[in-house]
């Protein structure tokens, strides 16, 4: 069965080069980075290159880049790393729930918490952010890049209202890393997450940008890895992996490689949405990543249209991977304003590098038509035909 | 699938003859939302939708070799099963969830997912029989193979839409058949114990799972306590709620007398529950609303047939006719034991299911 993959979101299939580059760290360069001999060099060496590619994809300095498990561990690092009884934060009803968890666990032990909303377009309004500040208020963690819709956030304005501030910024930039230029100066963050399997490295590693001067406290407690900020013997082959990542997107982003993926899910968009009625995209108006559309069919449930998407040969999904199975609608469609019925009849499709035209094409005449016998099938549906004649 | 042995050995089945096959678990019920609430089990194991099931089904559809999705119904199921549970006890029945669960949910949502995503048929690892019957131009659901196992009790509310779509494999299979195939195919849950007891209400205490339930919601539990009445209408005491009591219940009246006293009847309007001698538990007719017929368009006047009035019930011979627009008469032969209303009526004519109703 011919099988295409579009929900890049969730993951990305590891680039044939990146794997390449990291072959030698499974077998004959096996070192411990920490060693003092030669095989401890020799992946020492790679570390250190691969943190050079990565500071040089996010604008800062090596030594400011952390290498972590991912993107939930950078983003719990950022918010446990700082954040202590009596402090309060700032975050948004958007995020992702690495984030929102994290702060969630965070009231448990004595922190107030503010989520900010988004209006209908997804958007986090700045002016919320200024206004919520308090004396107390410790740390801001505000995504780049919503997960599920692609929406971008104004990351700049709100890096201003925290230096002025003087208060402690995060950005969960693990949906916008290699998608949109990143310079953490100009965002003026303190913190900034990554994931290496959202930009085509292994699953299992992730680095967070973390201001050079400021003091964070870790979550694993051992060696002095990561310059004591993540204890651990490195993940060398994934760290490997997430370094020639960071370069490729690096040099793609150069090449203005995105804009050519935005032309290609625009066509996607364009192309289903022109044979399907009573459907839209959430975010619209908004500006988003070039890989990403999250369409919403009314009168079918997202999830069924996923399973039979799927037995067709077509990957999608209903949201976050870790969604499936559960009854809740996206909490960042229900931010946004979408009724639960509306919420849960959305479909997010993602692309990759590896996306082609001949995979849009694919999707465009599989969806209408999927959409239409579950419509057909649809006791939501037919009632509400009936309603309507 | 459960994850259970059955509808595991069904999938293993039906795969093994070549047909393309699509693993479903329905995940209905989070069982973890009530765990340690007003004294109910904190931890769940081995309960259908439970994280374990789950394991298990998916497991199983890895071994086999076919897709597997689970298909989240949990809002249907606390709408369509388990407020019903709740109020019908409330109102001093004895529900059935199960056939509920089939009505609403298995037979329904479950067969739109099915048609959804291009399936033509839903295949379960229920223990009855479906056929279509060329003189009757009818679908036929009849008793299974091992009449030990045999649920259409509470099948008796699919229609003939439903029934054209399902597919029962061990209809004509014995449980330790199933089991031993199971183990053919190498499953690992081929010796996993079966179900037994309603699949949300861990530890079978029903009425804890109502105070837990109705706590959860923010609800207060109704008050419906009221007067213990004897068959004569002497006030012998108090009891604390209707939704205590079953009828044909012996145990925890809270009075003592010298012969032993039964509930006979519960009365939701006035709340008295009447309690008597095991001779009052007797009785001949039975009525039956939101009734099904799946054999015959209408029964025929009077039809004679056999009536079984609970799932553990020897169907007894009886005579059905219609005595309202949506009602059933039974009239039985011989007085039967302990009618309960909120339980269904269903109407055998040998091995096949005439059809059924809810006794009022």
């Amino acid at each position: 069965m011919q099988r295409v993959y579009l929900d890049n979101n969730a993951t990305t299939p590891v680039l044939p080069e990146v794997l390449e580059a990291m072959r030698p760290y499974f077998g004959e360069r096996f070192g411990n980075a920490s060693s003092i001999h030669h095989h401890g060099q020799e992946t020492r060496a790679a570390v250190e290159d691969a943190r050079e590619s990565v500071a040089d994809l996010l604008g800062c300095a090596a030594s400011e880049v952390v290498f972590t498990s991912g993107g939930t561990e950078s983003d719990n690092l950022a918010i446990a790393g700082w954040v202590a009884a009596g402090d309060h934060v700032i975050t948004s009803s958007i995020e992702h729930h690495a984030v929102l968890h994290a702060c969630k666990h965070l009231e448990k032990i004595g922190c107030e918490v503010s989520v900010l909303p988004v209006d209908g377009r997804g958007l986090i309004d700045p002016e919320d952010v200024r206004h919520t500040v308090r004396p107390n208020t410790k740390l801001i963690s505000l995504m780049m890049a919503n997960n599920e819709t692609g929406v971008l956030q104004p990351v700049e304005e709100i890096g201003k209202i925290a230096a002025e501030a003087q208060i402690l910024f995060h950005t969960d930039a693990v949906q916008a890393a290699a998608k949109v230029p990143i310079d953490v100066r100009r965002i003026g963050c303190d913190a900034l997450s990554i994931s290496g399997h959202k930009i085509h490295a292994p699953q299992g590693v992730g680095a967070l940008y973390v201001k050079k001067g400021t003091r964070i406290e870790p979550l694993f407690h051992g060696g002095r890895h990561e310059r004591s900020r993540r204890a651990g013997t490195e993940n060398v082959p994934g760290i490997v992996g997430l370094g020639k990542a960071a370069q490729v997107a690096r040099e793609s982003l150069d090449r203005g490689d995105d804009k050519k993926m935005a032309a290609r899910r625009d066509r996607l968009e364009q192309g289903i949405l022109a044979h399907v009625d009573e459907a839209g995209v959430n975010g619209e108006g908004a500006a988003r990543v070039a890989n990403t559309t999250n369409i919403h069919f009314d009168h079918i449930e997202g999830e069924s249209l996923v399973i039979a998407l799927d037995l067709k040969g077509l990957a999608v999904s209903t949201g976050a991977a870790c969604s499936s199975g559960a009854i809740e609608p996206s909490h960042v469609l229900i931010a946004m304003g979408l009724r639960p019925e509306q919420a849960r009849a959305s479909i997010r499709f993602s692309l990759g590098k590896q996306s082609t035209d001949a995979d849009i094409d694919f999707a465009i005449t599989l969806v209408p038509g999927a959409v239409a016998r579950l419509r057909e099938l649809s006791p939501k549906y037919k009632s509400q035909v009936k309603v309507v004649s | 699938m459960s994850g259970g042995v059955d509808s595991s050995t069904v999938a293993a089945m039906l795969r093994a003859e070549g047909n393309n096959v699509v693993g479903l678990t329905m995940q209905l019920w989070n069982q973890r939302r009530l765990a340690g609430r007003e004294g109910m089990p904190e931890a769940v194991h081995g309960r259908c939708c439970s994280l374990d099931d789950v394991y298990d089904a998916r497991r199983v559809a890895q071994q086999i070799g076919i897709p597997y999705y689970v298909v989240n119904h949990e809002e249907r199921f606390e709408r369509d099963v388990v407020r019903p549970f709740v109020e019908e006890y409330l109102s001093g029945r004895t529900p059935i969830p199960c056939s509920l669960c089939n009505n609403h949910l298995k037979f329904d949502q479950l067969l739109i997912v099915a048609q959804q995503i291009g399936a033509g048929h839903v295949a379960t690892g229920h223990y009855a029989r479906v056929s279509y019957d060329e003189a009757r131009k009818r679908w036929l659901l009849k008793r299974p193979a091992d009449l030990g196992k045999d649920q259409t009790y509470f099948l008796f509310g699919l229609t003939q839409e439903q029934l054209s779509r399902t597919l029962f494999p061990l209809g004509d299979m014995t449980k330790p058949q199933v089991r031993s195939l199971a183990q053919r195919y190498g499953l690992a849950i081929a010796e996993k114990p079966d179900s037994q007891e309603i699949c949300f209400v861990p530890g079978g205490d029903y009425k804890q799972f109502i105070d837990a339930y109705l706590a959860e919601q923010g609800e207060k539990l109704p008050d419906t306590a009221g007067e213990l009445v004897t068959t004569d209408g002497d006030v012998i005491g108090e009891h604390t709620g209707i939704h205590n009591f079953t009828v044909g219940q012996r145990k925890g009246l809270g009075v003592a007398t010298g012969s032993p006293l039964y509930v006979i009847q519960i009365s939701g309007a006035n709340k008295q529950v009447v309690v008597g001698r095991d001779e009052h538990l007797y009785a001949r007719t039975l009525r039956a609303r939101r009734t099904n017929l799946i054999s015959v368009d209408e029964p025929d006047e009077p039809m004679h047939v056999k009536v079984k009035i609970r799932h553990r019930h020897e169907p007894a011979p009886a005579v059905i006719e219609r005595s309202g627009e949506d009602e059933i008469l039974v009239t039985f032969d011989e007085p039967q034991r302990a009618i309960t209303p909120g339980q269904a009526a269903v109407f055998y004519d040998g091995d096949i299911v005439v059809g059924g109703g809810w006794i009022i």
